[in-house]
């Protein structure tokens, strides 16, 4: 099948006709589970996601930390999320997702203000349309900030890959599953400290550099969408 | 309408000559906001107060408590916070015997207590055994986001009070985000209305007049 599928158009733009380092538009809400300590939804092109978290003292006690937090994200895809329909419940692709996504979180959240508890983000995706797991994160985030669990930094997230032998930026479904590699990376932009990095597919050094420098490029306009989500429940009330 | 300097989590911290105080990190001899929330001077420190952030039992607090369930010697009580809180039978003013405690608050029950142990790993005790402290027999709980009750209660009680005078309530604001308001079913109606616009607005300057103003209005208008 590969090299079969043209995925970049004669005109040098991308199938749905972004160029190479353009992103999908990304809009998220904050304050969407009435119940929940802290909640977002993001659409992230196509993808449709919600995450609500919640703290409490975790449960059962022999598995409470007792100097620290623990972090626990749970991914999960709902049947017909997708083309095919997905069988329901954990699998080995959703428990890594929700590992990766938990240790992200972990390096970000500062986790000895809150010793004993539990933080529990459930991430419900919708629709998904490539991406998911760094949509997930980005909305994770500021689902947490949005619960007030301390945190150093807003975790950042976004994907490059290789599709049709050029690096891009923000891969869509089809350059996904017919790329020929798929490079997710979730960063805390303070200090551009790396807490999420995923390889799948063949890239050269070049091009993984190349992959790098183009999402770190798009790292600040991501952080400025989550921090307009924060602060769009607050500024509507300010308008009445 | 003005609001005060927002910050974000990882947000640079200009302290000035002002000592950083809660909220932040250190790195770097630099300070970072640890929140999503604004930036509070005050004579000698600067404050990051979050938009929300959950209630962590502090020793002396006046918390308003839920019974959650019941031991032989204690009873566990929800106090608005991701951990319980603990009432030994001992800590109240009745001679409770060991196994009899249901006879005095039963599961659902809410009680104006204080924090009189808290340690590091925050587990906390409470005790009835002070003035004002009891079992809430009537009335109606709700509860706003634990970093806005110092705002509902306003400088030196003044926000608290002017929504008691204008709504003839009864009112008790535990310091985690509990409340208690008692009174006719309509006042008690607009009291909560009246609390939850101060818990929207908490953030913006000149709230206090601007809530008499509504509070008179809304007096006027039966």
């Amino acid at each position: 099948m590969e090299g079969n599928i043209k995925l970049i158009r004669d005109d040098g733009l991308r199938l749905d006709g972004r160029a190479n380092n353009e992103m999908r538009p990304i809009k998220i809400q904050t304050g969407v589970v009435d119940r929940a300590d802290g909640s977002a939804f993001i659409e992230w092109g196509a993808n449709k996601i919600i995450v609500a978290v919640y703290v409490r003292e975790a449960y059962p006690k022999h598995a409470q930390n007792i100097d620290r937090a623990i972090v626990k994200a749970r991914y999960n895809m709902s049947g017909y999320s997708v083309e095919e329909r997905k069988r329901p419940g954990p699998d080995r692709r959703t428990m890594e997702i929700s590992k990766v996504v938990s240790e992200a979180l972990s390096s970000a959240i500062v986790l000895e203000k809150l010793p004993r508890a539990e933080v529990d983000v459930f991430i419900q995706v919708l629709e998904a349309d490539a991406g998911t797991r760094i949509a997930s994160l980005t909305a994770s985030s500021v689902a947490v900030a949005d619960a007030g669990v301390p945190m150093r930094d807003l975790v950042v997230g976004c994907t490059a890959g290789k599709a049709d032998g050029k690096i891009v930026l923000d891969l869509s479904k089809d350059e996904d599953n017919f790329g020929q590699a798929d490079i997710p990376m979730a960063i805390l932009p303070r200090t551009g400290k790396v807490v999420l990095l995923q390889l799948d597919g063949d890239v050269t050094e070049e091009e993984f550099n190349q992959a790098t420098s183009m999402m770190m490029e798009a790292m600040p306009r991501i952080s400025e969408i989550q921090r307009n989500a924060l602060m769009d429940k607050y500024s509507l009330e300010d308008g009445e | 309408m003005e609001t005060k300097k927002i910050v974000y989590p990882g947000d640079k911290i200009e302290t000035g000559d002002l000592k950083p105080r809660n909220g932040m990190y250190e790195s770097n001899s630099e300070f970072f906001s640890e929140y999503f929330g604004v930036i509070q001077e005050s004579e000698k420190f600067v404050d990051v107060a979050p938009f929300n952030s959950p209630y962590l039992p502090r020793v002396n607090d006046k918390i308003i408590g839920k019974i959650m369930d019941i031991g032989p010697t204690m009873w566990t009580v929800d106090i608005n916070s991701p951990y319980y809180s603990l009432l030994h039978m001992n800590d109240t003013p009745w001679h409770v015997s060991s196994g009899d405690l249901e006879r005095y608050l039963k599961v659902g029950d809410y009680v104006y207590a204080r924090i009189s142990v808290s340690n590091e790993i925050k587990e906390s005790w409470i005790s009835l055994r002070d003035n004002g402290m009891r079992k809430l027999e009537t009335g109606r709980i709700i509860s706003v986001k634990p970093p806005k009750v110092p705002r509902v209660i306003g400088k030196g009680g003044n926000m608290i009070n002017i929504i008691k005078t204008y709504t003839d309530t009864k009112i008790i604001v535990g310091q985690n985000g509990f409340i208690w308001v008692d009174g006719e079913i309509d006042n008690v109606k607009k009291a909560i209305d009246a609390i939850r616009i101060v818990e929207k607005e908490a953030h913006t300057i000149g709230l206090t007049d601007r809530m008499e103003e509504y509070l008179k209005k809304m007096k006027g208008e039966n």
